[in-house]
């Protein structure tokens, strides 16, 4: 017993990859069987983690020395480097065509998140400047709002917390968007794009799309890929001292 | 090869992360800013000119979708090592907040889709 724990903790990153993969196969499971994809496998396995992280203690599960690892994989320089991986593919062509209206629907949808988030946050008693932030960039993805979280430096409580929004956004744009579609005029191109800057989420608008009109994914799916890079890099600059600002300090 | 993808992406990470240090020393402020952004900026402005001088091929390029596979993974992982226990004293601002946000952004939607259209009928 003890040569296995030692094992498993000398090969702590290799653990990692074996434990996240066992969830990532039991959430897509789960999705498939029990919510007919209605809810996205990548939410589920999220929640999972953070059920999972109540377990451990101030660092989480990774508290648990056989499942150190967990603290390198999931680390701010791997989270960051598979980030910024994901823009591969994403060619300067389909911004363009994405054009004015993408772009215009970017900067206001992540603004109206973020200050709605922000101002929420403030009115339940988050009224410092790093947490109102970091709740506020995760009112736009559950990406958005460690990375802020990280960068300005805001405690692991309030980046859970701001990880815990973006996925209930997740889940809740799934559903949502086939029952909303009708009212908001969400089966042409041009709205579906609109409709993908706005929100962000790319898992939610992707498995959303899918259940309103499989043609519409590729329109809301390229606003919805620069939504993420573009929140990453507004929120902890231009964002943060427009809340300083506003906040008068 | 594979690793010549995984180092344009690591070439590109590192300099955005450098232009987020810088920004933040040149505003005083303790921290980094916008480096993920920049990184992503920097990737999707050298992958499309690599592509275009058809300098990286694509086995190169796998290097890089490799690691863009491994996003939802390492964000479980990440998840995963975070203070709950303490977050769970605020988790009524996750509930609100996610849901308030979300509705709100919705809402904008058919507006915008009006302001947008209106024009071009004329």
């Amino acid at each position: 017993m003890e040569k296995i724990q030692q094992l498993l903790l000398k090969n702590e990153l290799v653990v990692a990859f074996l434990f996240v993969g066992i969830i990532m196969v039991l959430s897509f499971q789960i999705s498939k069987k029990l919510t007919r994809g209605r809810i996205p496998g990548a939410a589920i396995a999220i929640t999972m983690g953070l059920v999972l992280a109540y377990f451990g203690g101030k660092k989480g599960i990774a508290d648990i020395p056989v499942l150190s690892g967990m603290a390198l994989l999931g680390g701010a320089m791997m989270r960051d480097f598979s980030i910024v991986s994901t823009a591969m593919g994403a060619s300067f062509t389909e911004i363009r065509k994405a054009g004015r209206v993408g772009v215009l629907s970017l900067l206001i949808g992540i603004s109206a998140a973020f200050f709605m988030g922000a101002i929420i946050g403030y009115l339940m008693g988050y009224t410092d400047l790093k947490s109102m932030v970091t709740i506020g960039a995760g009112a736009c993805t559950f990406i958005v709002g460690p990375v802020t979280g990280n960068a300005i430096g805001a405690s692991s409580d309030v980046i859970a917390i701001s990880i815990a929004i973006g996925v209930v956004k997740s889940v809740l744009v799934t559903i949502l968007t086939p029952v909303v579609a009708k009212h908001i005029g969400l089966n042409n191109p041009r709205t579906a794009m609109i409709y993908g800057g706005m929100i962000g989420t790319t898992s939610g608008v992707a498995a959303g799309l899918a259940a309103t009109d499989p043609k519409l994914v590729p329109y809301g799916a390229l606003t919805a890929t620069f939504y993420t890079g573009l929140a990453c890099l507004l929120c902890p600059s231009v964002l943060y001292y427009a809340v300083q600002l506003l906040m008068g300090s | 090869m594979k690793i010549y993808g995984v180092a344009v992406l690591a070439a590109c990470y590192l300099t955005g992360q450098l232009f987020g240090e810088l920004l933040g020393y040149f505003f005083a402020f303790d921290g980094n800013i916008g480096g993920v952004g920049f990184g992503m900026l920097f990737l999707i402005l050298l992958g499309d000119f690599m592509k275009r001088k058809q300098w990286i091929d694509t086995e190169s390029e796998s290097g890089i979708y490799f690691w863009s596979g491994m996003y939802i993974p390492v964000v479980v992982a990440m998840s995963s090592i975070q203070n709950v226990q303490a977050a769970l004293t605020g988790g009524w601002v996750a509930l609100v907040v996610g849901i308030v946000g979300t509705l709100f952004c919705f809402a904008l939607i058919p507006l915008l889709s009006r302001f947008f259209s209106e024009p071009k009928q004329d």
